[in-house]
């Protein structure tokens, strides 16, 4: 079948996964968990991506490429992050990090 | 030479500049500032001198010495920083460096035991700057620089002694009165702008006879507001009250600013505008009949004080008016000569007064008693312990009592003259006349009071102080010889034709009100035989004034203050000057403070201003900053939804 | 229905619930071996859209390597496992009711089909054939170029910059997460 009808589901659908991406960052406490939810979000946006990509050529797929990179750089920056907190405070719960307080 | 007038006026500004910088460096070098000090005077007389002679044999009567343009605003508003050298400014010019030079001289005996010598000259030099700037002004705000700046060196120098705080209360009366008149002098300023558009006073003499009629509003106002100004800096009614206080400042102060000087420039102004007062006959009679009363009640305080600086503060007062008098009648010529031989006369007795003063200051001090050595009744018998001072002060009394042939004679006696010449055009000056005489008595009763409580009698502070008593050093009677020379000769610069003299000050200042003269009618000429009767009068009145006064306080027992009775009747009134300065203070001054108390400090400041305004401000950013503060709570979680909210807000315009 | 569209809605159910587990778990390794169900469900849609090679580097790079490095850190910090504090319940009702309306606000986006798009783009009254609009690539040059020459074309040539920077980014990361993880350098 032509692939390009299922562009309304998979809009759909990437918008459901952004959706629960938004849910699991608002909801968990955990900053892995929550890093974790950011990356969801990141998949669902490649998933609109490559939606696209039928459409208006292989661009979005290269989009979707960068996205990765990008991804894949700040889990490494941001797990290191984590990392640093936990030894600081012996705790990743968001809760107890706090130091931004004004 | 005329050009390098300006010298004139840079030479005291350098000994200020000195004398302050070593003020605050070397204040204990009195040599240094003594020669300087002294210097820049004799400095300045010698320039006033030669600028004197060389306008005396030119053909030109008045010099303007441009010296650099000052507010080149406008086509219609230039002002220069100009000096203008006429007949008027250069005997101005004489008299200023001239008689303070003098006082700059006595100063140097009179203050050499006081600790703020250095700052002393440097202010003295510093009025001397002021008041040429004053005189040789040619135009209205260069003028008003000086006219400013004198009454700032006036406030310094009542208030020198500082640490006694009805020293300093004197300083802000002088200067709060000064302001009064400052503002008349403003707003007169403005209108003359306003209506000429011009401020030089050439200029102002030329268009205001082209664009003002004679008895016209404008003119009226212009000559009221600035006549304002001069009851301020000259101490007429009814701004007078602030010059008896400033006899608070040193002695040579108020024998150069109080007396010979500063006070007088409300005359000068007057005859240096002369032709805007001509030109509203009303404000010319406004200024005889002020200086005419100012004359008689000034005198008839006089009658009452024991403070020999009160005393002598009070005849400067009627003095004035004398001056003012003669200005109303346009005797212009006479007022300015009056005013050069008060200079004289006043200034020795201020400075012989000084003397006196010092002297019952050190016998006093000596003797560790604590009576007042200004109080005359602690005074008497004093001509045996200080023979120069007495005759020197003799002479100075004789002269300002209206005897002749002492200067004060011929200029008092040109002054009544001219009002009762006048008084055949307006009944008003007949009775300017009549007061005049009147004050001329009463001015030779206190004078002579002034002299026998002083000099006559038994030595009333205490026999162990009497021994102490002896005469001031030659540097502060060599400067009352001189001006007790000047006092004896100085009718002779304007000597009136019945005395055989040719009135040569009277032709010297006549290009200077020759515009102005135009406006009025020559002053009438008054029978020989009538004339005859004025002389003998005045003589008279002189004579009569004199015997009287001395009699009466030789042969009345004198007590010493704290021994003196309740004064009764008229003499309380005068003693206590008519209550003015109380009424003065009800109705001005405690409003005033009402005001600024209750509605402008504790409404305005304290509670719209500080509570509301600062206060509020500060809290308002307190209360929305305390508002920011809770957001920053450090969750991130929070921080989290706030971005969710912010992006579901941006979505929900974007998706359709 | 054809078998396309069968198999499409099989890997997206996988999809949406593996999401729905992924952040429902209260242990987070869990969580994290939820995750990567749903990478390996959207690798399948990706396969179906015709992106292969994306679907490859999906589960290479991201199944592979980046949740490998989750699990490492997760495990690495021996967390213990906290259940759901259900005291909270206000925060999961917050967070829930702001995702819904996110939801709500992204749900026209099923409407979007190609034709839609191609209208709105074209900006022309009435029914546009989209492919006209979006013209098909050539299909032979697609089998000659392969899957991966066919995104290789324009990543070495009209996006050669951005790649090149991306290395730049990297290598910025791995400094990075060196500085930062390292107790002493």
């Amino acid at each position: 079948m032509d692939t390009r009808l299922l562009l309304g589901p998979t809009l759909v659908v990437s918008a459901i996964l952004f959706v629960l991406g938004v849910a699991g960052v608002l909801v968990r406490r955990n900053a892995i968990v929550v890093f974790m939810c950011v990356e969801l979000m990141l998949n669902a946006v490649n998933l609109t991506f490559i939606a696209f990509a039928q459409l208006h050529g292989v661009s979005g797929q290269i989009m979707v490429f960068f996205v990765m990179t990008v991804a894949a750089a700040e889990a490494a920056v941001g797990l290191a992050i984590i990392l640093a907190i936990f030894r600081h405070t012996q705790s990743v719960d968001l809760a107890h990090i706090n130091l931004l307080k004004g | 030479m005329i050009q390098l007038v300006w010298l004139a006026v840079l030479f005291p500004l350098l000994g200020a500049v000195i004398n302050a910088a070593l003020a605050f460096r070397r204040p204990m070098a009195k040599t240094a500032v003594s020669i300087v000090g002294v210097g820049v005077m004799a400095a300045a007389f010698a320039v006033a001198l030669a600028v004197f002679r060389e306008l005396q044999q030119s053909p030109v009567a008045s010099y303007s010495v441009v010296l650099w343009h000052w507010m080149p605003v406008t086509d219609r508003l230039s002002i220069d920083l100009a000096f203008q050298v006429d007949h008027l400014s250069s005997v101005m010019l004489l008299v200023i460096t001239g008689v303070g030079g003098l006082i700059h001289l006595f100063s140097v005996g009179y203050m050499r035991s006081d600790p703020g010598y250095a700052r002393y000259f440097a202010y003295l030099n510093l009025f001397i700057v002021f008041m040429l700037v004053l005189v040789l002004g040619a135009s209205l705000p260069v003028s008003f620089i000086g006219w400013e700046g004198v009454g700032l060196c006036s406030y310094l120098l009542i208030g020198f002694w500082y640490e006694v705080d009805a020293n300093s209360n004197a300083g802000k009366k002088a200067f709060l009165a000064n302001r009064i008149g400052d503002f008349g002098v403003l707003i007169a300023m403005f209108l003359i702008w306003w209506s000429l558009g011009t401020l030089d006073f050439t200029g102002i003499m030329m268009q205001g006879g082209a664009h003002w009629s004679r008895g016209s509003t404008m003119p009226l106002l212009v000559a009221l507001f600035l006549f304002l100004g001069c009851t301020g800096k000259s101490a007429q009614i009814p701004l007078y009250v602030w010059l008896p206080d400033a006899m608070a400042g040193p002695t040579p102060v108020s024998a150069l600013i109080h007396a010979a000087t500063m006070v007088t420039a409300g005359v000068f102004l007057v005859v240096r505008t002369a032709a805007v007062f001509t030109l509203a006959p009303v404000a010319l009679e406004v200024v005889a009949v002020v200086g005419a009363l100012t004359a008689f009640f000034a005198a008839t305080i006089g009658l009452r004080q024991y403070d020999i600086k009160k005393v002598l503060a009070y005849s400067t007062v009627s003095q004035l008016g004398y001056m003012f008098l003669g200005v109303g009648t346009t005797a212009f010529a006479s007022g300015i000569f009056h005013l050069i031989t008060h200079a004289f006369f006043k200034a020795l007795l201020f400075l012989g007064a000084g003397s006196v003063i010092h002297a019952m200051h050190h016998a006093l001090h000596h003797a560790h008693s604590h009576a007042d050595p200004q109080d005359m009744r602690n005074m008497g018998g004093l001509r045996r312990a200080m023979p120069w001072t007495f005759a020197l002060m003799g002479i100075a009394t004789l002269a300002i009592a209206g005897v002749p042939p002492f200067a004060g004679f011929f200029s008092k006696d040109e002054i009544l003259g001219a009002a009762f010449a006048r008084g055949s055009e307006h009944p008003i000056y007949y009775v300017c006349w009549a007061l005049g005489l009147a004050a001329a008595l009463m001015t030779a009763f206190y004078m002579s009071r002034l002299v026998a409580m002083t000099f006559f009698g038994k030595y009333r502070g205490g026999e162990k102080s009497a021994e102490h008593l002896h005469e001031a050093p030659w540097v502060m009677t060599g400067p009352l010889v001189i001006l007790a020379i000047l006092t004896i000769g100085g009718g002779l610069i304007n000597l009136p034709h019945f005395a055989g003299g040719s009135s040569w000050l009277e032709h010297w200042l006549a290009p200077v009100v020759q515009v102005a003269m135009m406006m009025v009618t020559p002053t009438p000429e008054i029978p020989s035989g009538m004339e005859t009767t004025l002389i003998a009068l005045a003589i008279v009145a002189a004579v009569t004034g004199l015997v009287g006064g001395y009699v009466l306080t030789t042969r009345s027992s004198i007590v010493t203050p704290e021994h003196a009775p309740e004064e009764r009747g008229i003499w309380s009134l005068l003693y206590h000057k008519y209550y003015v300065d109380e009424v003065y203070h009800r109705l001005i001054v405690d409003p005033t403070m009402w005001l600024s108390r209750r509605a402008l400090w504790q409404t305005v400041d304290a509670f719209l201003i500080d509570r509301i305004g600062v206060g509020g401000t500060a809290r308002l950013a307190e209360g929305l900053g305390w508002l920011g503060s809770r957001l920053q709570n450090g969750q991130v979680a929070f921080y989290v939804t706030m971005f969710a909210v912010g992006a579901v807000l941006i979505l929900r315009t974007l998706v359709r | 229905m054809n078998v396309t569209a069968v198999v499409f809605y099989v890997f997206a159910a996988w999809a949406v619930a593996s999401a729905l587990l992924c952040i429902t778990r209260s242990n987070a390794l869990t969580s994290a071996l939820w995750l990567v169900s749903t990478m390996f469900a959207l690798a399948a849609i990706f396969v179906i859209l015709n992106a292969q090679f994306i679907a490859a580097i999906q589960v290479l790079v991201y199944a592979g390597a980046v949740m490998v490095l989750f699990l490492f850190v997760i495990m690495l910090l021996n967390l213990e496992v906290v259940p759901h504090d259900w005291k909270r319940w206000p925060v999961w009702m917050l967070g829930l009711g702001l995702a819904a309306v996110l939801g709500a606000t992204l749900l026209p986006l099923r409407n979007y089909t190609s034709d839609r798009l191609a209208r709105e783009i074209s900006n022309l009254p009435g029914a546009v054939n989209s492919n006209l609009v979006f013209p098909r690539e050539d299909s032979a040059l697609a089998v000659a170029q392969g899957a991966v020459g066919h995104i290789a074309q324009p990543l070495f040539q009209a996006y050669l910059i951005p790649f090149e920077i991306t290395s730049v980014l990297l290598l910025v990361a791995v400094i990075g997460a060196v500085v930062l993880a390292k107790r002493k350098l």
